[in-house]
């Protein structure tokens, strides 16, 4: 059983009716039982990275969160689900993330319009059972105005360009995480989503 | 590098997808669900609804239509018509649209935009402007283009952004449904006057068209109805003729 995460907010919606087009049974939860008892976590973090924290911990759901992934279950962030993997995030300044991968989530500051918002080319920076069957370059759904930039860059899964060449997912052990939106890639994206549902 | 994106319209009426011109003269073409899967499978890269009766007839939008089509396609979706609360857009995105806009309430309460955009995230909020030319300026309409308000379409479109506004959706009454093309003149000067991505509407008619909206108008993504209703032209097909004129599409 995958837990979708239902923070509060978000369009959680949207990972429900990708697995469930994929006949993978999954639950849109915020019950800690449920989530400790699940096979795989998805965080489809929308909006802004101090809201999304907030709304987490108004449920008391960060803690166990961070244990679970600590724990090793396996994690996918969406979009605010991987800037939240970092400390700090840029956008609300004091609000703490998770605090498990060392990085800055800075803002683009490129003359391009902001947010990125459409489809963009994903080059893989190594190998990963998470796109088996995608095309490298493949092209996935952004929207975001933050990026993530790790200390580690063995962590890095792949890279896009958006006025500079920034960190599109991050792989490590069992935590998944990209700044795309799988759940509305087309084809390509709901790959992905079954890759990490049934690969992993 | 970010790809321009290729947005069919859909603009529906009573559940049915209706086409007409300038606003007027509506004719059925299908049923929501059936053309967003439709397109969704040739390779659009969003799509766009608007319950175009609503706002002038204080009707909601059909929930029933968004709910299946979210099941139904796995690409960003926008519902559109008759939206006036926080409550309308709260029910709209529970719902499954991944984006909401809005004309006439943003126009008399701008408001909401910042309180939209603060509560669900800049990327949700559409701002839908209906433009017309009035001598030396472009005009805004509210009320599906019924009503004219005096107020600068450019200035509009910046204070959108300073409230919030996570794009810019752009209708022109005088190239709406004439398939002559977009109104070129003013989708630049909004591109340029704001830093949020704009999409252009109305007026097209073919591929050429939709490349002069992007490579002249500084469009970011290009809505288009009637040429893909009607199977003038399939999206492939525009897609392939953006190409090959070395605009970045996803195909």
């Amino acid at each position: 059983m995958i837990a979708i995460i239902d923070y509060g907010g978000g369009n959680v919606g949207s990972v429900r009716n990708a697995l469930n087009s994929l006949g993978i049974s999954n639950i849109i939860t915020d019950n800690k039982k449920e989530i400790s008892s699940s096979d795989k976590i998805i965080l489809p973090g929308q909006g802004r990275f101090g809201d999304v924290m907030n709304k987490l911990r108004e449920k008391k759901l960060d803690k166990l969160l961070i244990t679970e992934i600590k724990n090793g279950k396996p994690y996918l962030g969406i979009c605010i689900g991987l800037q939240i993997l970092f400390k700090v995030g840029e956008e609300d300044s004091g609000i703490q993330g998770f605090g498990i991968l060392k990085g800055n989530v800075p803002k683009f500051k490129a003359k391009l319009k902001i947010p990125q918002i459409g489809w963009n080319k994903v080059a893989l920076t190594k190998k990963s059972i998470f796109f088996k069957d995608i095309a490298n370059n493949s092209q996935f759904y952004f929207v975001h105005s933050y990026y993530v930039e790790p200390v580690k860059e063995e962590t890095v899964l792949c890279k896009t360009d958006y006025g500079i060449n920034f960190v599109s997912g991050i792989e490590k052990d069992n935590i998944i995480a990209v700044q795309f939106h799988p759940e509305k890639s087309g084809r390509t994206g709901l790959q992905l989503l079954k890759n990490f549902c049934e690969l992993i | 590098m970010l790809s321009k994106r290729i947005i069919p319209c859909l603009d529906v009426k009573n559940g049915k997808v209706v086409k007409g011109t300038n606003f007027k003269n509506l004719v059925e073409v299908g049923d929501p669900v059936e053309l967003a899967i439709k397109y969704y499978k040739e390779g659009a890269d969003e799509l766009c609804f608007l319950d175009i009766t609503a706002s002038s007839e204080n009707r909601k939008t059909m929930i029933e239509v968004v709910r299946n089509v979210a099941e139904s396609i796995f690409i960003p979706f926008t519902v559109g018509g008759g939206i006036k609360t926080i409550e309308d857009i709260n029910i709209l995105l529970k719902n499954g649209a991944d984006k909401v806009t809005f004309c006439t309430e943003a126009i008399k309460n701008p408001n909401i935009i910042k309180k939209a955009s603060n509560k669900f995230g800049s990327q949700c909020i559409v701002i839908s402007l209906d433009v017309k030319k009035n001598n030396d300026y472009w005009e805004l309409f509210i009320y599906g283009g019924k009503q004219a308000t005096g107020i600068d379409a450019i200035q509009f479109a910046k204070k959108c952004e300073e409230l919030g506004a996570g794009e810019i959706l752009l209708n022109s009454l005088d190239t709406d449904g004439t398939n002559q093309g977009y109104d070129i003149e003013i989708t630049k000067l909004i591109s340029e006057a704001i830093n949020i991505p704009i999409i252009a509407s109305s007026g097209a008619g073919n591929p050429e068209q939709i490349l002069i909206a992007f490579r002249e108008g500084k469009a970011d993504a290009a809505l288009a109805a009637s040429i893909f209703h009607y199977e003038q032209y399939s999206i492939s097909d525009v897609k392939n003729y953006l190409k090959s004129n070395s605009i970045e599409v996803r195909l």
